[in-house]
This record gives structure tokens, C-alpha cells and sequence, in this order.
């Protein structure tokens, strides 16, 4: 069952760095589920709110994204993602030790309501992406909020599609930035 | 941001860094030893009689050795800046070639009149020396250090520990050509603590630079 997977994420994430998109996609639908409840299992550990797991879920999807030619074709996949998440966790874990803890109580009932559903929220990436220069923000939500193609986003914010390309690039790297750890 | 969302973003960023780690670590690391040669030139250059010295033992020893733990260090480095990266085998080769370097300062000892120790060990210019080599090896720190950047090391203080010993054996190298103290004495003493002045402001810097 675990080699399985193991197999199964090896071949898409290949594939994906060879440039297929939506085996890109897939890899990362596939991880999503596996990473909330691994996250999950950490704060419980921590003895942290779960209401921030979605949060977390999503830090450690975009460092898996920026640093995806880290992993070694040769090598199995689960345990790089697994190291991966447990870095981005712990990272997560120390930056909110040191923010004052606002009190969380509708985002996790609204949390709690969802369970389950694969369309989890998260808050921080939202706030991150205030802090992006305009034009990088502008491509992220086209895509992100108004589900828009490379192309749509382009032929909306008048821009390239390379112009488009670049600034997604760009502004994703600085998201994944945001999450570094203290 | 909805998870789905975000899935649906990255994506739409297929764009994957081209060039192993491996790759951009010389990339990073050429110019920086350039910069470094070019600075020896200027200020030390090779030592009289270079040539004809490199039969005599020390000097081919001390030349060379700094060399190996550069090979060593490389592989090491790049370990180091993955996240499953297993540095163990080369540490384990690392710590082979520190017993080298004690055989080496055995062997010295037994050759060596007892009373020539003390003057062997403090050799003509141990300051110079612990100058020297941290001044050759920051360049190529921070060529290692850029290039490292790009990687996700599970510890960055070790990661930078390890550019730190592969910039430092590297000046340590390029040094020795031109250090007129040949001893192995001398070079377990001050050239290693030289090089660990290097690994530990690679761990420094590593703190802070490689962190992702």
C-alpha cells in the first residue's frame, strides 16, 4: 500500500517536473489530504490549535512547490515530503509561539464544518498576499479566487502570458518566502 | 485561500529549476575561486622553488591534503542542502581523513628531534596563515553560500557549516603553496583552525541565509 503510493507519487511528480501540469495537479491533490492529517497529528502532539492546520497544510504545499527540484528522481518521494512537512510545521509552530494568539474560536467552528470536504480554508496565505507588489497579487487571485487559465489571467489583467508566467513565479516564490521559519 | 485554490495556482507554475544543485554549487563556486587566485597572485604568489619542492613529502602532503577534504566536502555540501540528504557516508570519510591527518602528525613526531617540536608547531607565520586562508575562502563562501540558497536543508546551520569547510579547505590549498611552514605540526594546528574559523561563520551565515 505504501509502496504504492510511494510509486504513484514518484511517477506524477516526474512527470510533473517534466513539465506535465495536470500530473503536477494531481500529485498535489493527492498530498493535500495525506499532509492535513499529518499535520493534524503533529499539533495535536504540540499541543496546538488545529485550527491552524489548514494554514500549515498549505505553507508546506508551497514549500513542496518551491523546492520540488530538491527531490531526487532515484529516490522515494514520501519521505522528502514527510521532511518537508515536518520542517514547515515546526517552522509554522515557532513563528506563531511568538504572535500573540488571537482567539480562533469561528474559524475553527467554520473548520470543524467542513471537515472532511477537501476545500479547506486557510487565512495566512490571504494575508501574505496583501504584501505582494500589485501585478504579482493581481495574477495570483486571478487564478487562485477567479479560477482563470495562464491564458485567461493574461487576456484579463491585459498583460502577456509570459508577463503572466513570470509574475506567478515570482510571487509565489515570495509567498513561500513569507513562511520561513524564525 | 481555499487548499483546491492554491493547488490550482501552483500548478499553473510549471516552471521547474533546470540545473541540478550540483551544477549551480560549481557555478556558484567557480568565480568565487577565480576571485580567490586572483587575490593570491596579487598579494602572496607561489613560494620559491614551488616546483621542485612538491617531490618533498610535507609540501605535497600539505598541498594535497586540503584538496581531498575539498572533494569530500563538495558532495557534502550538496548532501546536506537536501531534506533527505544522508551525510553520513561522507562524514564517515571525513572523519578517515582527519586519522590521515594524525597519522600524518605521528609520523612527525617519530622523524622529529623532540626539540624541534615547539619550533615546527608555531612555524614562521601562524597569524599570517589564520589570516590568509579566511580571506581566500570568502569568496567561494559565498558563491557555495548563493548556490546552497536554493536547496532545503533539513539543519541550514550544518548546510552552512559545510560550504564553510568547502571554501575553507579550498584556500587552504591555495595557501599552502605559498606557506614556507611544511610541517605536519603545523598544518594540524593552525590550518585546521583556520578552516574551522571558515565552517564556523558558514554556520553563521547558513543560519540565516538557508533557512526556507
Amino acid at each position: 500500500m505504501r509502496v504504492d503510493r510511494d510509486s504513484e507519487w514518484s511517477a506524477l511528480l516526474r512527470a510533473a517536473n517534466a513539465g506535465d501540469a495536470p500530473a503536477y495537479r494531481r500529485f498535489l491533490q493527492q498530498l493535500a489530504p495525506v499532509l492535513r492529517s499529518f499535520v493534524r497529528r503533529m499539533l495535536v502532539r504540540a499541543v496546538a490549535p488545529e485550527a491552524d492546520a489548514e494554514d500549515i497544510v498549505q505553507e508546506i504545499l508551497l514549500a513542496i512547490h518551491t523546492k520540488r527540484d530538491t527531490w531526487i528522481e532515484s529516490a522515494p518521494v514520501a519521505p522528502w515530503v514527510f521532511t518537508i512537512a515536518r520542517h514547515k510545521t515546526i517552522d509554522a509552530l515557532r513563528r506563531r509561539g511568538r504572535r500573540i494568539n488571537v482567539p480562533i474560536d469561528d474559524v475553527a467552528e467554520s473548520l470543524a464544518s467542513e471537515e472532511g470536504e477537501p476545500n479547506l480554508l486557510g487565512l495566512f496565505l490571504d494575508r501574505y498576499l496583501e504584501t505582494l507588489p500589485n501585478v504579482q497579487r493581481k495574477v495570483v487571485e486571478a487564478i487562485a479566487v477567479g479560477g482563470n487559465s495562464i491564458a485567461e489571467a493574461a487576456d484579463t489583467l491585459a498583460m502577456s502570458r509570459g508577463a503572466v508566467r513570470v509574475a506567478l513565479h515570482r510571487g509565489l516564490a515570495a509567498l513561500a518566502a513569507r513562511t520561513k521559519g524564525p | 485561500m481555499r487548499t483546491d485554490d492554491l493547488i490550482r495556482v501552483l500548478a499553473a507554475d510549471p516552471e521547474v529549476e533546470k540545473t541540478p544543485l550540483a551544477l549551480a554549487l560549481v557555478y556558484g563556486l567557480v568565480p568565487g575561486i577565480l576571485l580567490s587566485i586572483a587575490l593570491y597572485g596579487v598579494l602572496l604568489g607561489p613560494r620559491p622553488h614551488l616546483a621542485d619542492l612538491m617531490s618533498e613529502p610535507r609540501v605535497l602532503f600539505k598541498i594535497l591534503y586540503p584538496l581531498a577534504v575539498f572533494a569530500c566536502a563538495g558532495p557534502l555540501a550538496l548532501r546536506l542542502a537536501r531534506p533527505t540528504g544522508n551525510p553520513r557516508p561522507l562524514v564517515a570519510l571525513l572523519v578517515l581523513w582527519l586519522l590521515v591527518l594524525v597519522a600524518a602528525v605521528g609520523i612527525e613526531l617519530l622523524v622529529l628531534p623532540p626539540d624541534l617540536w615547539r619550533a615546527r608547531l608555531i612555524g614562521h607565520n601562524a597569524a599570517f596563515c589564520m589570516v590568509m586562508i579566511p580571506s581566500f575562502a570568502a569568496a567561494p563562501l559565498v558563491g557555495a553560500l548563493i548556490a546552497l540558497h536554493r536547496g532545503a536543508p533539513k539543519n541550514p546551520t550544518l548546510a552552512g557549516a559545510g560550504a564553510g569547510l568547502l571554501a575553507g579547505a579550498f584556500a587552504a590549498s591555495l595557501y599552502a603553496t605559498h606557506c614556507p611552514d611544511d610541517s605536519p605540526l603545523f598544518v594540524a594546528t593552525w590550518y585546521v583552525l583556520a578552516v574551522l574559523v571558515v565552517m564556523a561563520v558558514g554556520a553563521i551565515a547558513g543560519s540565516r541565509i538557508l533557512r526556507w
